[in-house]
């Protein structure tokens, strides 16, 4: 569909833009509510996939809870000497070498295996409704991993916790 | 070309765009409403009689607040960081506006049915939360920076516990989609057939009292409290601006009374829609409009001068019309070849939409003029020791009442009778531990 390649570009090209302009704002929360733009244009991309579950979540947990408690801690921070200190580091030599490295192992890849990494054609279309599919990927064909996952994030968050706690 | 007519001319495709433009056009006047409804039922309650002045019985007072707020100045402070100021407003008014796309207000009444309906709602309300944050950082004021500071974790916490209350009734209806949610509510082949509040008290009186904390209404408007704040994240805003913002907050509880009504208050049916006995409150909404729209016409004769009768003969008219547009479908008249009776469900869904709407904000409202405002550290501590771990419970007893159900052969009004037991005596529990042990630095809180 040609509707949809246009929509992608348009969501692609904000995202990108927003990520762009979370690093070069020299204002913290400047920088939040890129990030936020940029959040939301992916989760724009995520409808276009016709993953309406992971755009909802994606919405709800990283725009409306996350990037609310981002925009609450950069509030309390001073950030007058934020402001002043330098903005970027000074090896960008070294960056730009790494980065050309990595952006020259795609390339080089598609070269020499060919057309072995084409990926399987999307077929979105007979996935139906995903809200379904992601409750049974999660809690019946991946319960395991899912579950240690859980526990991982609960230990570091009790740990958060007591951490924070001394101070008080 | 030629597609894109006949798109146009599908009444699928051309139906949203209507609605979406009668929204648009119809939630500024009807915010305008709640604003008087509010003014009229605080003057109620404190034995007045509110506005009186613009129009009988202050009828046309929201129009004149508009007028005076659209002429008003327009203040940027000098040291405000003005995009994000000016930007504030619109997050908060978009975010609020945008949920409607998927609140069914009637059957059919609908701009877009998603499968995803009610996640949609709790994501696009919970974006206005933003609106308030910047606009508390852009105005570079400390009470504007205090008060979003306040709604920001107020907000953040209220929303688990509001979105635990939601999962209940997902779990009832089993579906996300919020007309299937409410068919889940009205008749025992797509559902249950009972209304959620009912099923699940609990599940509704969380998400009643998180919803009040979210919308940053009394007792829990702290990020607004003018003894404390001046007024909170909007003091620098003026005139329009403040408007907008004032918009938004009733939009956005308009749409958390739909979202009660749709998730607990069986939508657009009425009470007790599958028992031949209360039939009779098929005629409650014409008698209902019928009667306030004679009652205009009474009070009619009593007013003072030649303008205001006239206001009150529109206003009087406008009732009637509603009756009669409400009654014609228990006519049973046949019009050609269509049959009246067919429209009811259209029409009476859509007054029992709004007459739940509306009960809604009137508790609202009650609570507002009834209780003192709370304190922050005591908002949290009812947040976070109170309602989320009993909304926890809440999800695990409904849940093991829908298995035990399905299992054993038990009535589900039976097995969620019990879980409703079971959450009552964990909420006591909770109660008692947090009576119990009160935070020792509840008072050095620095909000």
């Amino acid at each position: 569909m040609l509707l949809d390649q246009i929509i992608f570009f348009i969501f692609a090209a904000i995202a990108l833009a927003g990520a762009v302009l979370v690093v070069t704002s020299r204002n913290a929360i400047h920088s939040a509510i890129w990030l936020i733009t940029s959040l939301l244009a992916t989760a724009g991309i995520y409808l276009l996939l016709r993953a309406e579950f992971l755009f909802a979540v994606q919405i709800i947990l990283y725009v409306g809870g996350i990037m609310v408690l981002f925009i609450f801690v950069i509030m309390l921070v001073n950030l007058d000497v934020a402001i002043r200190q330098i903005q970027f580091n000074r090896q960008t030599s070294v960056a730009l070498v790494l980065a050309l490295a990595v952006g020259g192992l795609l390339p080089l890849a598609h070269y020499f295996l060919g057309r072995e990494i084409t990926l399987p054609p999307p077929h979105v279309a007979e996935l139906g409704p995903n809200t379904e599919a992601v409750g049974q990927a999660l809690f019946a064909r991946y319960m395991v991993p899912f579950e240690i996952a859980s526990v991982l994030l609960l230990v570091a968050m009790i740990g958060a916790v007591v951490m924070a706690k001394r101070r008080v | 070309m030629d597609a894109l007519l006949h798109y146009f001319t599908q009444p699928q495709n051309y139906l949203p765009l209507i609605f979406i433009l009668v929204i648009v056009a119809v939630l500024p006047l009807l915010a305008g409403y709640v604003v008087l409804m509010e003014r009229k039922i605080m003057a109620d309650m404190q034995a007045r009689l509110g506005p009186m002045r613009v129009g009988p019985h202050g009828l046309l007072q929201p129009l004149a607040d508009a007028v005076k707020l659209l002429i008003k100045e327009d203040i940027i402070p000098e040291e405000a960081d003005k995009v994000v100021f000016l930007l504030a407003p619109l997050i908060s008014v978009t975010a609020a506006m945008t949920a409607y796309a998927a609140i069914p207000f009637g059957p059919g009444f609908q701009i877009a049915e998603m499968n995803i309906g009610i996640l949609f709602i709790l994501a696009v309300s919970s974006m206005g939360i933003f609106g308030i944050v910047l606009a508390g950082w852009a105005s570079n004021n400390h009470y504007s920076l205090l008060g979003a500071l306040r709604g920001a974790a107020q907000v953040v916490s209220y929303e688990v516990a509001a979105g635990l209350a939601v999962v209940t009734a997902v779990l009832l209806a089993g579906t996300l989609s919020t007309r299937q949610l409410v068919m889940a509510q009205i008749s025992e082949q797509t559902g249950t057939g009972y209304w959620f509040i009912f099923l699940a008290p609990v599940a509704f009186f969380i998400f009643v009292v998180a919803s009040v904390a979210e919308t940053n209404r009394a007792p829990f408007d702290l990020p607004e409290a003018e003894s404390e704040l001046v007024a909170g994240y909007m003091t620098e805003y003026s005139g329009f601006r403040w408007s907008i913002f004032f918009l938004a907050e009733y939009a956005a509880m308009i749409v958390v009374a739909s979202l009660a009504t749709i998730l607990f208050l069986g939508g657009w049916s009425r009470p007790f829609a599958n028992t031949r006995v209360f039939d009779f409150m098929d005629y409650a909404p014409p008698v209902l409009l019928g009667g306030f729209g004679l009652y205009c016409l009474y009070r009619l004769l009593k007013q003072p001068a030649a303008w205001q009768k006239l206001v009150m003969l529109i206003f009087g008219g406008i009732l009637l019309l509603l009756a009669a547009a409400v009654a014609l479908p228990l006519t049973g008249l046949q019009l050609g070849s269509v049959s009246v009776a067919g429209w009811k469900p259209a029409i009476h869904g859509g007054f029992w939409f709004v007459a739940k709407v509306v009960a809604y904000l009137y508790f609202f409202m009650w609570i507002r003029f009834t209780f003192p405002r709370y304190r922050f550290d005591q908002l949290m501590r009812l947040g976070w020791h109170f309602l989320i771990p009993v909304s926890l419970v809440n999800i695990f007893a409904v849940a093991g009442g829908l298995i035990i159900h399905r299992q054993q052969q038990v009535g589900l009004e039976v097995a969620m009778f019990f879980a409703t037991l079971v959450t009552l005596a964990a909420a006591l529990l909770f109660a008692w531990l947090a009576e119990r042990r009160p935070p020792a630095h509840a008072v050095e809180n620095e909000f």
